[in-house]
Formats: structure tokens, C-alpha cells, sequence
């Protein structure tokens, strides 16, 4: 159908070019096919006759195609695709089905950011008719048809991170809540289709849908979201005869779900009052993808310039609010004021500050091109590592601790070459007129140049810095993100501070739930370049975002590129951040799981699809795309029908991520 | 886009007729000729020759495109409203909806709401198939647009089925209810079911936290549901959930049709004690439930599930007869349409849920029916306080009136059904033989149980004349051996003696409020919802199919027309909101629970709520907001204002008490029911 529309105007228009008066003639013309032939007609053959024979044609063609679409059966596709490529392997549930797995553990999924549906309940005059549409997920049209009006309905409001007033968007529930983002762009559906193959329904497999635009303590205080998990997990429990529930959660779904473990173990009323067992009783493993349990250098990108995507998911609908500029010339502004109103944004910043992230002078990973990586078994890392230090001592040295760098000069220098001005006492300025900007209004406006001249001319932040950039460039937004979310490392953990809920989702301030049956596995994908550090330079628009990405920055032999520095990883979590805690900070018995839980990496290395008819491909290891992985989706499935990680065969390690966590020196 | 594409081909097959070369060729000439340098004349010649034909063909298609373009584009251009302004121009101003205008008095979220959903209006969708279902997964088999029934008529018919023997899933495939508030919003595109009163509650500030739908697959029975999805435990949890988060404020339950019946049993499994029932306490009714909002119940059962089970011809509630007609007409299944229909539906344990209850004591016997002197046309609409006094009038244009007897459910001829109970001479069928199986494989796949009965259990059946209720339960035994084998297990259909006997502690009398007692819990309350004043199906004139061999071998007699009596293509009417009879509706709010009752111990308080039909003023109002017709009445505005007010904290007597426009007094005053 768009294929025939966009082409019509053309088909038309030429008429119109040739001839003004086409509609006028049109009528005469078929009053006159009815009754006699007169000479008239033959004039204008070149032009109407053309035009409608085009219009005739297409449509004949296109019912005739759309009628053959309809006619050749579903497996069509696999048919095309086993001829070109040879037999394509059953799909993982299948393959176990024949195996003789069947249902067990009941089976819970927590999608990260940006992949939950979001509809509305309420809203102002302009959302007129979108009850119970969604604003956020399927088709996104009206992200084109009204834009100014879903920004402001998709806002939040900049003081408490609740709801405007007039304004109710919540998340939908269901399976459907997350299985597609758009049609045909799978998130759930896959691994619910391969689990569905050995018996499981909705009676064993929930989707934990949540706001993910508020902050995770929020979701309870509004919608009551984490009681609603903690009583679905309890009764698919019950109802399974007893059979502990395994949990999925996916990108920002693991923080989540980091924080409700906690949460249903405390006391109420800041709590759940599930108890100190409660996940000892009801989990049975928590097989985490993709989880940046770290943070991820792209929030900050994201939240200082708005310019990093959040996922690749973002990225398919984004493309048309940079390019078109829908909004009226200021696209980045409003989208950054959008994003900026979003507590759950800050649960992304990196974590750890300069212990896990690296100093100016040092970082825990060096620079791969993902060509070099070679697999590691998984009994012999310890053994090749020296192989690969060889390798990598050939590559010219990277600065990724430097997470944000102004200028590639500042990059490449060594730190005591870098004169850098202190400017978290600079005076902000004055504020630029608001008037100039018309209504769209970003924190940068208020600090004016002399706060913008500082933040440049300190030239090079690391992790731990960048929470100080942070507040400088946006105090309100970090005043609300300090009530809820925190990015420290703890030194004593008994400490009762921690005990406030803006501690639980960050790893490295809480300790894990006394379980010593559970079991706790990384999935994520690896062989993706991934944003690791920023060059950026000073931009001269009054009214634009005054910081942005030096996009000439550029360099061959490190990994920079376009002003971005990638490491290894799944192109949204570098591998640090997805690794680290279970490979070193909760292996075995920490202080930050002091009941000795069992910990398993499982990497799988990306590899495109072979070709276009594959779509999304079967060993991907994208962010998203990984959750169509059949390695992946095998392991899942074993764990739950009863497998538990040694059956798995452990640790499945592709990248370096246990020489890396060597070097991180955090006290265990 | 259908209208067009259904206008195209009458276009195109028109030209291929009359000019057999193809399209495309002639065109490809016409591309060639003027690049030859032949003379201007002969080209404008056959230019000539060719546009009566193609030309006009192609002109057609042409313009039929562009104009439908254009509609389409002013069609997405008109704002949203725009409907609204044209109602009004044509009917004046429309009221606010009741959700605006009660929050305009001020009311806000109060009370958690439970929807329970009916048969046949939930959502079912497909979790494993056969092969012909490929494709389907997760894919909806019922509800949304049917477009599989008129795909794959019999792989649908196959996987919308159940197994026979144990009324569960057959093997190797799973259809499982959708969830969630999507699972009975819209039966269909652009037909509400739940989504009116989702959008009037949103008004007042409710959301999917304080709303939940308690979908079930309506096909198997109730206690199945639980044995099979847990779906009892569900419910229990998610009304427990809500009422913990919502500060303690109990809950208002809102079942609609067989949904009723549905809760009724969850009220009896909840407080039962494990493994039969959910271990809840005796409290739990009393703790978590505030009141229980039934629209449109069928307390005793709808006749016309008899007629559905019998002979496949009444359809079950208003919204299939929106897909009926697909099947019935155009004959999709080659030929036995009816068969296959009746094949699939009797595998439903369900269905058996809505055979009238209480036999002759509720329905009538062969004399009597609590309806008699039913005249829709003549009746007024009463005052609640007034009832009493008025009854004398009403009796006496009833007793102008010819005789019907409603209480002969189904009549062989239309002069057994009015002839006086002493001339009827009937045979008993229950000892009959049933004769000879007929031989299966002249009836190719399509197989009901009539074939298995032979010839002279037909006659049997058929001599027998009149069936009142509680021979109707017999002559279905008879018919149906197995069906009813099932249905026995899982239902009952009788009035309890002694209620204390220990027998009634058994799942198969939760739906029956003849056999069971309501929960204790004195502050709940009970409100029976219901349309009236449209003609209901009641009871039935049949006949013998004349020959067929693999027909079904009972028809409704749709000859059978009687100006005088309410008797019309075979079948009575009286008041109702076309599926359920006001009787069945009313009786236990109006009598059976009403003060202290051996089924209401506690003594919880019953209101009457009724709601007067009246039609649609114009078609833009879509199907009315003062509908009550079994489904439509879930868009009657004064129902939901009603159910809003409670859901915001009001109580029966805040509503103003019953309200009643039909003569539900009088009949249950001829009721002889023990209490």
C-alpha cells in the first residue's frame, strides 16, 4: 500500500504539470467513453490516457501481488532461505522439545528501557482519542501526526518525576507489554515462541512490565509495580507446585530487578516485608542480559548532549526526529528535555567512579578491533592470556578512563601535560534570555557562558568526575536522581545508610540476598564495537545545546571514531560493565554476596546474519538483537526446565573480561 | 479499502471477458506504436477502436482510486470530534458521558473493580497448533477479527474444540484465554464490550492498577479452569493484591452474563478449604469483597442454551449472531454447517452452565409458567413503592389475554403448545430403544451424537410432545448421553432440600443458587443488573427434520406464527434483555436473596436494578446509550453511572433502592420456592 501511494503523486503530478485542467476533463471524458466518439478525445490521449492507464496499472498490479502474498503459504520464507543457505537448524524449543525438556520453573522477564509499551489513561485536549493507545512501542504514528503533544504527555514533570497534572501514562501489562517494540521488531517474541514450544503459557511466564521513565522506587509509590511483581512471582510459585521462578531481566531490567530483590527483603513500609528468604524461597536463578550492572558511558553522553541513542532500538524511530526536524528547528532540545525529566535515565550513569571506570592516565580494557579476538575456552583463559597480551601490547594505548575528553589533543596527552581549571566553583553566568530561545528551554540556559567556558576548560573527565559534571551542567535533574539512585562504592556495608533504597540498585553498595541456592548468570553478546569515550568541543548556536561530539576526531589505530572511542561489547554495554560482578565482584564469597550465590558468565560472540531473509539473524550479539539468539535462548530454556549452570557447561568466555576485572583493584 | 477492492473486480473480470488477451500486452503495443513513424490518422484510428473497451476499463480503475485516496485523505483529516458535532447538530447536545459527569461532582477512585467476563465475549488465542494452524501463534482464534473462520474454517473448528471425553485440551493443542483489560474490551473491532466502562472509570481517575479483568476460557468448565490454568487462584490473588494496595478498600465485583454464574462459584471455591477449593477462610468474602455488580445474570439458566444444545439453532448471545450469519448462509463448511457448529459447541462444558435451573418449581410445568399474561406493548414503568398497588391492573389485562403455557420449554407442534395439558398424550422416550446406529461414513467427518441414536430414539423424542424444565434435563440425558455425562460432573440443575447435607460441598453446586448459600458476609451487597422490554426467547415449537440423513433431526418449527400470543417463527418470547428472561435475571435479587433466606444465611442485601430499553435514536449514536440488550447495555449510561457511583463508595439505598419496570414481583410471588 505505501509503495503505491508514494508513487501515485508522481504519476499524477506530471499530469498536472502538462495539463491545469485534468479534473475537468476527467468528467467530460467519462460522460463523453459513454456516448459518442468524438476527435476530442483523441488530443488529449498522450496526457490523461497515460496517467490513467498508470494509475489502472498499478493498482491492477498491486492486488494481483497482494493477492499472490496472501496465496503462497507461511513457510514460504524458510523455503528461500533453505535453498540459498542449506537447512536451517530447528529452533531452540523445538530442538529441546525432541530432547524431552518440558515446563518447570515458571519463568519471569524484565524488559530494560525504551522496550515497554506506554499508553495513555489521561491526557490534555490535543491527546484527544489516543485513550488507551500507545504512545510509546507499536507504531509510533503518532509521534509524526502530533509531535509537540506527545512530548509533552511522554514528559514527566521536572520537579518530583511523577506524573504532570492531567497527564496519566502507564505502562501496558501483558506478554504484549514488551514481546514487539514496533511491528515486526521482536524484543520477547522470540524467546516466548521457543518457550511456548516445551509447554509454557501465561500461567507460567510473566512479563514484569513497569514504568520505565520513573525512577525503580517510584514505580511502587505510583503503580504499585513491585508489589504486583512480588505477588505474581508468589503465585506462579504456588500455583507451579512449589517450583522456584526464574528470572530474565534484559538491559535496564536488571538494575530493576536488582532493586526489587532488595526492596521485597526489607521491612515495610519503604520495603516488601517478604522477609529475609524471600528470594531464597522464590528464585531460582536470575539470568541477567545484557545488564549494565555498571552503567553505561552512553547515558552520559545521552544526558550531557543528548546525542548517544539510548539502545539500537531508539535508534529506528530517531532517525526521523533528527532528520526531518518535526520540531520546529530545535529537535535535540526538546528531546533532551524530555529525556532529562526521566529519573530511570540516571540509573545508567557509570558506576564505581574511578576505581572500576580507570583514572586519566590508566583503564581496565584496551582497545580491540573486534577482528584480533579469538575464542577462549573456557578452561584455558588463564593459559592464552599471555597470547594476548602480546597482541595487545602492539596497540597504541587508550585513555579510556578519560570519559569525557574536550579536544583529541587532550586525549592523547599524558596527564601531566593537561592544564585543567577546577570548575565546580566557576560562576555560572549569567542566564541566557529565555525569549531568544522561544519555548523550549534546557538547564544550559540558565548557566550562561561563564559555566560553559568552565566545563570546557577542565578538559578531561573520568567516572568519577563526570557526577560532578553532571551536577554542574544539571543541578535539578541530580538533585532528584541523588533521591533515588546512587554511584559510589561502599566501604563498609553494614553501614545502616545503606539500607535507604536509592543504594539497591547499584551493585557495588548493596550486598545480594541470602540465598546460597540461587544462581546468578551474565548473558551478553560481545564482538560489537561499543561506546566507551567522548571527544567533545564547544558549539557556538546560542539557542543549541552548547556542548557536542567532535565528530572530526578520528583515528585508525585506537578505536576512535567520529569522535567516540568503542571497546569490546554488545554495542550499547561495554563488557566491563555486563561482566565484571559475576566474574569477579560476586564470585565466590564477597562482601557483596556474602552467602556465596553461584555466579556464570556466558558470553556469545556476534556474528551478522548470513543474509537479508534472516532478519535480525540467530547469533546476533547486539543489545536487542541477542535476545533472538538461539545459543542464548538454548540456555534459557535449559535453565528452565531444571538445568542449573554447571549443566550448561559454566563459564563461556569470548573477551578478555576476566584480565580486565584483574586490574580493577575493589576491595572484595 | 474492502469496498473498493470488492468494486475492482466486478471491473476487471469484465474487460477479461469481453478482450481474453491480456491487459499487459495491449499496453506494451501502445507503447510501441508511436515510436514507428506511421501516419497520425491510423494511430488516432486505433487509439479510436481500443478506448470504448480498456480505456473506459482503465479510466474506472483510475478514478475509483483516486477518489477513494482522497476520501481517505479528508477521512484522516476530519478531527476526532467531528462525529460528535454532527450528532449534535441532528439531536442537540449530547449529555456528558456519566465518567465526566461524575467527576465533575467529585468523585474519585475508591474501590478496586474486578470485570468477569461472559461466554463467548473473552478473547482466545492459540499457544499450540496443529500444522494447519501455522502461523498462529499467539494469534487470536476468537474474538478480534474471526478472519481465521473464513480462512481455515475447519482448522479452526478442529482447534477451537475440545476433547470430548474429558473436556479439556486435545492433544497437541493449546488455546488459552488472552489476559489482561485487552481480553474482553472489544469482541470485535468497533464492538465494545468492557471498553465503555474502562473509559468512564479512567475518567474518575481508574487504571490498570485499580481495574482488573478476570478473563477465563469460557469453553471448559468452571472448575477446570482451575484445575487446567489456576484461573480461580488468579483471580484470588490479583483481588487480594488489589485490595492490599489500595489501602484495604474492599473490592466491587462486576460480572456480566455467564461471568455471574462464574463468581458465584468463586465465591464457594474461595472459602472452601484446599485441595477443592482455595483456602481462603470462611471471611474471605467478607474481608476483600464490598459489593458484586451482576449484569444481565443468568441466576437460572437462559432456555435458549436449550435450544443451542438441542439443535443448534439458538445462538447463544447477540454478539455471535454478529459471525453467525458467515456461517449459516454462505455455507463455508461444505454443507453441514450446522453439524459442525453443534460438534464444537458440545464440547464446550460451559454451555451446559445455562440449561434452566430449578426444574418445574421456577420454570413451570405444563400448565402454569410464573410469566403468564406477559404483554410487552402495555407495560408501564412503575415506581418501586407503587408496585403492589398496581398489580391488580396489570392482572387484569393479562387475564384478556390468551393462555400460553411458557412452561413447555419445547412443544412438538404448535398444537401441543396450546393445547390443555390432559389432551396431550404422551409417550415416555426414556425407555426407548434407541435403534440402530446410523452408519457413520455416509455422514463423511461430521459426527453428533443423533447419529448414534438411531431412528427410533428420534420418534421417541419426538413423541413425547411437551418438555418442561425438568424433563428438558431427561430428554437431553437422552439425546446426549455423553454430553450430559460431562455435564453432570461439573453442574446440576436441581433446588437443594436440606442445605446443610454435607453432598453440597461439592464444586458441581458452586454455580447453582438453588443449591448453595451465599457467604458470609453481612456488609456485602448483591445488585442484579439487567435490561428489559425486548422480546426474549423463552420456549420453543419444534419439528422433525423431514429426511435428511446426516442432518441435525430436530428443527424450530419457524412456521409456527401467532398473532395473539408472543409466539413468533416457532419460538415464545417474553420480557428480557433478549438472551436472559427477567425471571432468571431478577428472581434471586427479587426473592431468593432477599432478607434473610436459607440461601442468603447472613442475610446480605439484594438491590434490583432494571434499565428499559429504548433504540438507538440515529445511527451515528452507534449501538445507543440507553440499550438493554444483553451486550449493548454494557454502553447504557445510566448503568454505568450506577456502577461508578459504587465503585466510588456509594451503597444500595444511595442508588435509590431497586428500581423495576417489569413484573419480576409478580412472577416471583408465584414461585413456590421454599426459603
Amino acid at each position: 500500500m505505501s509503495l503505491l501511494r508514494q508513487r501515485k503523486p508522481t504519476g499524477t503530478s506530471n499530469a498536472t504539470e502538462s495539463d491545469p485542467n485534468i479534473c475537468q476533463e476527467d468528467e467530460k471524458k467519462n460522460k463523453a467513453a459513454s456516448k459518442d466518439k468524438n476527435p476530442k478525445k483523441q488530443k488529449s490521449w498522450s496526457c490523461i490516457d497515460s496517467c490513467c492507464w498508470l494509475i489502472g496499472w498499478i493498482c491492477v498490479t498491486w492486488w494481483f501481488l497482494l493477492f499472490l502474498y496472501n496465496a503462497i503459504p507461511t513457510s514460504f520464507n524458510q523455503y528461500v532461505t533453505e535453498a540459498i543457505t542449506g537447512p536451517v537448524p530447528d529452533p531452540p524449543g523445538v530442538k529441546l522439545k525432541k530432547e524431552g525438556l518440558t515446563v518447570k520453573h515458571p519463568v519471569v522477564f524484565v524488559p530494560g528501557i525504551v522496550t515497554g509499551g506506554l499508553e495513555l489513561w489521561e491526557g490534555h485536549q490535543c491527546a484527544d482519542g489516543l485513550f488507551r493507545k500507545r504512545l510509546w512501542g507499536g507504531t509510533f504514528g503518532e509521534v509524526y501526526k502530533r509531535p509537540l503533544c506527545w512530548v509533552e504527555h511522554m514528559s514527566l514533570d521536572n520537579e518530583t518525576g511523577l506524573d504532570p497534572s492531567g497527564i496519566r501514562v502507564r505502562p501496558v501489562s501483558g506478554l504484549v507489554a514488551a514481546d514487539y517494540f514496533a511491528p515486526g521488531y521482536f524484543v520477547w517474541a522470540v524467546l516466548i515462541a521457543n518457550l511456548a514450544n516445551i509447554g509454557y503459557e501465561e500461567k507460567n511466564m510473566y512479563m514484569a512490565a513497569y514504568d520505565w521513565r520513573l525512577s525503580f522506587q517510584n514505580t511502587e509509590v505510583r503503580d504499585q509495580t513491585l508489589s504486583r511483581i512480588k505477588s505474581n512471582i508468589e503465585l506462579m510459585v504456588a500455583t507451579n507446585g512449589g517450583k522456584k521462578a526464574v528470572i530474565i531481566p534484559h538491559s535496564m531490567g536488571v538494575l530493576y530487578f536488582l532493586h526489587f530483590m532488595k526492596w521485597v527483603e526489607a521491612p515495610a513500609p519503604m520495603g516488601g516485608g517478604g522477609g529475609p528468604d524471600w528470594c531464597a524461597k522464590h528464585i531460582k536463578a536470575v539470568m541477567n542480559i545484557g545488564g549494565p550492572f555498571l552503567g553505561v558511558p552512553k547515558a552520559v553522553a545521552g544526558l550531557f548532549s543528548a546525542e548517544a541513542k539510548d539502545v539500537a532500538v531508539a535508534r529506528a524511530i530517531t532517525p526521523g526526529f533528527l532528520d526531518h526536524d518535526l520540531f520546529p528547528h530545535q529537535t535535540l532540545q526538546h528531546l533532551m528535555r524530555m529525556t532529562r525529566t526521566w529519573d530511570s535515565t540516571m540509573s545508567m550513569i557509570p558506576k564505581g567512579g574511578d576505581t572500576i571506570w580507570g583514572g586519566l592516565d590508566w583503564s581496565p580494557e584496551e582497545c580491540h578491533s573486534p577482528s584480533r579476538k579469538r575464542q577462549i575456552a573456557n578452561d584455558t583463559q588463564i593459559a592464552n592470556e599471555n597470547g594476548s597480551e602480546v597482541v595487545v601490547s602492539q596497540i597504541k594505548h587508550v585513555n579510556y578512563g578519560r570519559v569525557i575528553s574536550f579536544g583529541k589533543d587532550v586525549v592523547d596527552a599524558p596527564s601531566s601535560e593537561i592544564e585543567r581549571i577546577d570548575f565546580r566553583d566557576a560562576f555560572k553566568g549569567q542566564s541566557v534570555a529565555n525569549s531568544t530561545c522561544s519555548e523550549v528551554w534546557t538547564e544550559y540556559h540558565e548557566m550562561g557562558y561563564g559555566g560553559i567556558k568552565a566545563v570546557a576548560e577542565f578538559k578531561a573527565y573520568t567516572a568519577g568526575l563526570i557526577i560532578d559534571l553532571l551536577h554542574f551542567v544539571a543541578p535539578k535533574m541530580m538533585a532528584r536522581g541523588d533521591a533515588h539512585f546512587s554511584y559510589g562504592i561502599a566501604e563498609n556495608l553494614d553501614n545502616p545508610e545503606y539500607q535507604h533504597y536509592k543504594y539497591w540498585s547499584n551493585p557495588l553498595e548493596t550486598t545480594l540476598p541470602t540465598a546460597p541456592d540461587m544462581e546468578i548468570y551474565s548473558l551478553y553478546g560481545v564482538g560489537l564495537p561499543t561506546e566507551r569515550a567522548y571527544v567533545y568541543k564547544l558549539t557556538s548556536a546560542e539557542c543549541g545545546i552548547p556542548f557536542q561530539i567532535d565528530t572530526s576526531a578520528d583515528d585508525e589505530d585506537s578505536c576512535l571514531k567520529d569522535g567516540v572511542y568503542s571497546v569490546d561489547g554488545d554495542e550499547t554495554v561495554p563488557v566491563l560493565s555486563a561482566g565484571f560482578m559475576c566474574a569477579k565482584g560476586w564470585r565466590g564469597k564477597t562482601r557483596f554476596n556474602p552467602s556465596g550465590i553461584r555466579t556464570y558468565i556466558r558470553e556469545y560472540d556476534h556474528s551478522p546474519p548470513a543474509n537479508l531473509l534472516e532478519g535480525r539473524g540467530t547469533l546476533s550479539g547486539n543489545h536487542v538483537d541477542i535476545m533472538g539468539n538461539f545459543a542464548l535462548i538454548e540456555d534459557i530454556i535449559r535453565v528452565a526446565a531444571g538445568a542449573t549452570g554447571e549443566d550448561l557447561g559454566g563459564n563461556q568466555v569470548y573477551s578478555d573480561i576476566f584480565k580486565w576485572s584483574e586490574k580493577i583493584n575493589l576491595q572484595l
